[in-house]
């Protein structure tokens, strides 16, 4: 085992926790002692695990806005270039551009403009699909998804230093500390 | 502290879900249902009944096509007939999917959590069947992407003012919308089926439309963000589909369709529907599955009250239509108004007064709330409480117009029948599958709602 695994490169250190709390104490521990690269894994979304990992805020949110301008505008226009420039039908003399009975419309691709932006944005920004992540090698890693809270250090950490990084997570009383090598780095 | 004992729940119908789950068991019992195989006899039941009705629709739908809709009893004046009253009934009980998701989402209930999935699928088999219906209404089907805005050598467009237009974009919208909605939220439960599943087929297939999902903190970050807009947009886009559903009535002149009252009177109606067929399909899937600890009777109670509230408005609906034809002192408002009422259609209004008006004031009694028989007995009458309005309003409204000799007396034939009930049988199938290979309840938010409820305990200690 130990020939295979040395082909393979070293990913990082994880640390696997059975509670929500314990997750949060351990990546504030992360986060001041300089680490970067860092992510947790959990099978529920933790509030305030990002903050107390130092992720900014994401973007998403302006995606989204943009979405639904680019939706409904483009309703509009849709409507806008048919009945006023490729196909002007004069219904006893009211106007072309007749606004109001545009509106449904609008409002229909405006939202669905932003729908489309906040589904494809998000799984485009999270990088999926992507059917195999180096951190699937971690030992135990299908409890992630289960009952069990990982947080792992990314060797390409500038601060990552095996036998330090190593020593200082096992001081974060994690129920295991493990390395995760994988041919996926 | 006191302040925790205040908003603890006074009643005995104790919490949202059972206070012995862990993460990992109810992960465990919501997977085992698609994972484990067994399956109770019902199931095999419901699969076969419903296989048999989708024959018939298949078989309705050929006929159909190639004899076209003089097979229906259709005819002027009654041109609409069971096709739109199907069509309106189908999506209003979509509705009540996304008032589930979202809007409950939005105002942080709790209790929507051990439902959303469920409501969500039934949701999205509703609007398939819903969509059936106008594109077979159309006469000729294979030109249905005629109604769509694309450049073509008839320089012809569609009629953008045209509520029927509207309509075209409402439901589409709302079909990708409900789809997207649903599919974002299985997709952390799919990775959690895909690392509990122990047979390769299962491992490869749950994992393929889990997308590599990893549970990375960053990634529930953005999802959180993207559910939470998810749910703002669906919010004012269900009233808008239901409002646009009555515009194609109410923009007309007819009496009985003409009215402002409609946009809202058909959303309430929607949803009250939509609560009708929640319960009737839950009741029976928390008894077999042995749910009853996650769908617990709290939330039937509570579901039940949206019923009767939503209910409740219908009916002011109702009476508001009688009133104002009285009011608005018309001669043609007031005919439509008696000869709905008394006319040859008159037992069709009584048996939807009964179903929608009387029935659901036994909602009014706890005991009715929480017993589960009852509960699902009464949500089949608003079933067919809500056909008969969709009924009543499409023909009794187009039967007898301005013109005396232009009245007729429509009668749906065999086929208008099969196809209406071919398309259950279709809804049923989709259930029936839906619950075989997917997880029915939303698993990561019951997770997050047990850590939630230890929270809570942990500080009232």
């Amino acid at each position: 085992m130990s020939e295979t695994v040395r082909e393979k490169k070293l990913y990082g250190l994880t640390a696997e926790f059975d509670s929500p709390e314990a997750l949060i104490v351990a990546a504030e521990k992360i986060r001041d002692a300089g680490y970067r690269d860092i992510d947790a894994f959990t099978p529920f979304p933790v509030h305030g695990l990002t903050e107390a990992m130092g992720v900014k805020r994401s973007w998403l949110g302006w995606l989204v806005l943009l979405g639904g301008v680019l939706g409904g505008s483009g309703g509009l226009y849709l409507q806008y270039w048919i009945n006023v420039i490729e196909f002007p039908v004069n219904i006893g003399g009211r106007p072309f551009f007749s606004w109001p009975a545009f509106v449904p419309v609008i409002f229909e691709c405006t939202v669905l403009g932003a729908a489309l932006f906040a589904v494809f944005g998000m799984f485009g920004l999270n990088g999926l699909p992507r059917p195999h992540h180096p951190i699937f090698d971690a030992e135990g890693f299908e409890r992630a998804s289960d009952d069990r809270f990982f947080i792992a250090i990314e060797a390409g950490d500038p601060c990552f230093d095996f036998e330090e990084t190593r020593r200082f997570m096992n001081g974060l009383q994690a129920m295991a500390v493990t390395e995760v090598y994988s041919d996926d780095v | 502290m006191s302040e925790h004992e205040n908003i603890k729940p006074v009643d005995d119908l104790g919490p949202l879900i059972g206070p012995d789950y862990t993460y990992s068991s109810v992960g465990d019992k919501v997977s085992s249902i698609a994972l484990g195989g067994r399956h109770p006899l019902p199931w095999f039941v419901v699969l076969g009944f419903a296989g048999l009705l989708v024959g018939l629709l298949f078989f309705s739908i050929t006929f159909l096509i190639a004899k076209g809709v003089g097979l229906w009893g259709i005819n002027i004046p009654v041109g609409w007939g069971l096709a739109i009253i199907n069509f309106v009934w189908w999506i209003g009980i979509g509705h009540a999917g996304t008032l589930i998701s979202a809007i409950l989402f939005l105002f942080k209930q709790d209790w929507r959590t051990s439902i959303n999935r469920f409501a969500e699928a039934m949701t999205l088999f509703a609007v398939a069947c819903a969509g059936m219906f106008p594109l077979l209404h159309l006469g000729r089907p294979w030109l249905f992407y005629w109604i769509m805005p694309y450049p073509n050598t008839m320089k012809m467009w569609p009629q953008f003012r045209s509520p029927l237009v509207w309509d075209v974009f409402a439901i589409s919208t709302y079909a990708l919308v409900s789809l997207m909605f649903w599919y974002t939220g299985l997709v952390p439960d799919l990775a959690s089926m895909r690392d509990k599943a122990t047979r390769k087929v299962q491992k490869i297939a749950y994992g393929i439309f889990a997308m590599g999902w990893r549970g990375s903190a960053r990634h529930w970050h953005r999802y959180e963000i993207a559910y939470l807009l998810l749910a703002g947009l669906s919010t004012p886009l269900v009233l808008s589909v239901h409002s646009i559903v009555s515009l194609d009535f109410a923009v007309s002149v007819l009496p009985g369709w003409h009215a402002t009252i409609f946009p809202p009177y058909f959303v309430a109606g929607a949803i009250f529907s939509g609560f009708g067929m929640v319960c009737t399909l839950m009741i029976p899937i928390r008894k077999l599955y042995g749910l009853e600890d996650i769908i617990t009777t709290r939330h039937l109670n509570t579901m039940a009250k949206i019923m009767l509230a939503t209910g409740l408005m219908v009916v002011y609906g109702y009476s508001m239509e009688a009133f104002f034809a009285f009011y608005s002192g018309n001669g043609f408002e007031r005919f439509m108004m008696h000869n709905r009422m008394t006319g040859p259609y008159g037992f069709f209004y009584w048996m939807l007064i009964f179903c929608n008006g009387l029935s659901i004031q036994l909602l009014w009694f706890r005991k009715v709330r929480t017993t589960p028989l009852m509960l699902w007995i009464l949500s089949i009458v608003v079933n067919i409480g809500m056909w008969l309005e969709r009924f009543v309003i499409v023909v009794t409204s187009l039967h007898r117009d301005f013109l005396p000799s232009s009245w007729d007396i429509y009668v749906p034939t065999f086929w208008d029948w099969a196809l209406y009930v071919g398309t259950i049988g279709f809804f049923l199938f989709n259930i029936v599958i839906f619950v075989r290979w997917l997880p029915i309840i939303s698993i990561f938010e019951v997770k997050e709602l047990i850590h939630k409820n230890k929270h809570a305990r942990r500080s009232h200690e």
